[in-house]
């Protein structure tokens, strides 16, 4: 088993006549995902990587019967992509685009709860279950089919976790790249709700970053309600205060949003929090 | 992007707030003129984005022309926060009978749009918050919907008090039309201040612009200070790097946020000492290297360089390319050690080994090595 995605997930790419949009389309039906069209607006009519392309979210929906669409369209134009996915008849939205203003994500996170539609993203690379479908950018080399899931804000950080619990023969469930906005789509909270009722899931890794509070819920709901083991990582320990580090949400303001108090939120829910990258697989292990 | 006080208020004008009579100057006379127009007497006030600004000596109260003039030359020699006073706001004095706090901002724990209120003001609103009992409050104004006025107005009642939420509650409604007509992540008005003769006025603006948002606001994006980001920050991100500096001895060069703080991490953890955040971003043109390695061979205090890259988007022979480019353009004479794997791995490490540059593929054995050079490097002449 898995969440979000499995085999039989149907997926549109919108933005698929672009640079970043036709690579990953490309990259995605190589491993195997049912990429089952393509969407730019103008467009219709052509064909990238055997793929048709659609001019319309609803026109491809309702000639593929997709359930899900990854969104490459550039930062200008990515909102009103998002907003032609909810009302398109999907089930699921995985943003990749980054540098979506904060107050358009804010309006994208609840028009999509209004149409009880998924958003993962923006600024995240995507969601993988491996062995049955990619949906991002994540490459596909590294991961492994197993029970292990993976839950992130980043992205080249969790290619090294996922690298690491491989090569420890940990396969995983799904891992998925919740983004590094200060306002995403879904939050760790409910990411681990569904690894804790996924029954393809045995444990869970959680990477997070300073800033927000993100990880602090996600301990309170690890203490109340989850059964299965957690292992954390979180980067960020040598930042400076009030700097944005790389990602928008990665910022440490008024002191808070540190390490320090993530780690010991964490702990107190009875979370394994290890110091290094590479000790997650090892912490696991010992779990286990 | 942080605004000065001087901008902020223009655009809390435009947004109905009242805002103290002020004259920006450039210069002493300039401020010499500005206070005799304001009647003889008037506050000056350094424009810089440092926080503590009155405690630097920053603010100055002064009576007539000669006096403004010598605080003026004072307060343009002077530098707060490592940068050197070029703006003065030329302000009157008001007759203040309380100094409380207002902010509206984008609140990720909400998600929305939270509003902060406090009876205290005038000096950083975490210090106010800290005090027990705190005097400061805060209410989720908006979630998915329009913003909830009542229970702003009654937030605001039992916080600010007659005499001045009735004033306050405009206010925070022209701080909520500023945020969305201008992408703005905070709005802050602190010190709140009432007068003597009853009237509420901003007297400091703080204004924070989303950097994500500035290509829909062409006169905004002027404004950005040079304070806010260092020469070597400003060539980063013309480059599309993002970087930080802070103290420390080895360089670091990474594709991606999280994997760069990770890096960094690590290194502390093994008794090294980073010197930078480094991003080189998801594509992967040789060019960034090589700006990349231009700013920190510019850091003197830098003995060691640590590359690691983890190839997804970034392809490892495009980042092997722009080393050995940076290689024969600039002169490095500082140890460089290099992890690569992902994308075109093989390819890169082999682009690096056939000019006999060293390189590997486990970061924490690289970060070891990265650290345990810099403790046996030499200082750089």
């Amino acid at each position: 088993m898995s969440i979000l995605i499995d085999e039989h997930t149907r997926v549109i790419v919108q933005g698929i006549t672009g640079r970043d949009g036709s690579f990953h389309a490309a990259r995605m039906l190589d491993y195997g995902t049912n990429v089952v069209a393509g969407v730019t607006p103008g467009k219709g009519g052509l064909e990238i990587s055997g793929v048709p392309v659609c001019n319309s979210v609803k026109e491809a929906v309702k000639q593929t019967s997709a359930d899900c669409s990854i969104v490459f369209v550039p930062a200008r134009f990515a909102a009103d992509a998002v907003r032609e996915a909810i009302a398109g008849g999907v089930r699921l939205i995985i943003c990749i685009t980054e540098g979506i203003p904060a107050l358009d994500s804010l309006g994208l996170y609840y028009e999509s709860r209004r149409h009880s539609v998924r958003l993962i993203g923006p600024n995240c690379p995507g969601v993988i279950s491996p062995g049955k479908s990619k949906v991002g950018i994540l490459p596909h080399s590294i991961h492994l089919p197993g029970t292990v899931g993976v839950v992130s804000r980043s992205g080249t950080l969790t290619y090294e976790i996922v690298q690491g619990l491989s090569l420890a023969g940990l396969g995983q469930s799904t891992c998925v790249g919740i983004g590094g906005d200060p306002v995403v789509g879904t939050g760790f909270v409910e990411i681990l709700e569904l690894f804790e009722n996924d029954p393809g899931t045995s444990a869970v890794v959680m990477v997070g970053e300073i800033g927000g509070g993100e990880e602090e819920k996600a301990a309170e709901f690890i203490a109340l309600k989850m059964t299965k083991k957690v292992v954390a990582y979180i980067c960020g320990r040598t930042a400076p205060p009030e700097k944005t580090m790389g990602h928008a949400g990665a910022i440490i303001s008024g002191g808070t949003g540190t390490v320090e108090a993530k780690t010991r939120a964490l702990q107190n829910a009875g979370v394994t929090v290890v110091q290094r990258p590479d000790e997650v697989a090892q912490a696991l292990t010992a779990l286990q | 992007m942080k605004l000065l006080e001087y901008q902020g208020r223009e655009l809390f004008k435009r947004y109905g707030i009242t805002v103290p009579r002020a004259t920006t100057v450039n210069g002493a006379d300039e401020a010499a003129l500005a206070v005799d127009s304001l009647g003889g007497v008037g506050v000056i006030k350094a424009q810089v984005l440092a926080g503590s600004r009155g405690k630097a000596g920053g603010v100055r109260i002064v009576r007539g022309a000669d006096e403004a003039r010598a605080a003026a030359r004072a307060l343009f020699g002077m530098t707060i926060g490592d940068y050197s006073v070029e703006k003065l706001l030329v302000e009157e004095l008001l007759d203040i009978e309380q100094e409380s706090y207002l902010s509206l901002m984008l609140d990720r724990s909400i998600p929305g749009i939270g509003c902060v209120a406090s009876a205290s003001g005038g000096e950083e609103i975490e210090r106010i918050a800290a005090r027990t009992p705190s005097p400061v409050r805060k209410i989720a104004l908006a979630r998915g919907d329009g913003p909830d006025w009542d229970l702003c107005s009654s937030m605001l009642d039992e916080t600010l008090g007659p005499a001045i939420a009735p004033k306050a509650l405009p206010m925070a409604k022209g701080l909520h039309q500023l945020l969305f007509e201008n992408d703005c992540l905070l709005a802050e008005i602190n010190p709140l201040v009432r007068t003597r003769d009853g009237s509420v006025v901003a007297a400091d603006a703080k204004v924070v612009v989303d950097d994500n948002g500035l290509w829909r606001h062409e006169k905004i994006r002027t404004l950005r200070n040079r304070e806010e980001f260092s020469p070597d920050e400003m060539e980063a991100r013309a480059a599309g790097l993002s970087f930080v500096a802070i103290k420390g001895t080895i360089g670091c060069v990474v594709n991606g946020a999280g994997l760069a703080m990770a890096t960094m991490d690590t290194i502390k953890l093994f008794g090294g000492h980073p010197a930078n955040f480094l991003d080189v971003g998801g594509s992967s043109n040789p060019d960034k290297i090589l700006v990349a390695l231009r700013i920190l061979l510019r850091n003197m205090h830098i003995r060691v360089i640590l590359i690691n890259i983890f190839g997804g988007i970034t392809r490892c022979d495009d980042i092997a390319n722009g080393i050995l480019m940076a290689r024969r353009q600039l002169s490095i004479t500082i140890p460089m050690v290099i992890r690569l794997v992902g994308t075109n791995d093989e390819a890169g490490r082999a682009l690096l080994t056939n000019e006999g540059l060293k390189n590997s593929t486990d970061m924490i054995a690289a970060v070891r090595e990265a650290v345990t050079l810099d403790k046996t490097a030499e200082r750089r002449p």
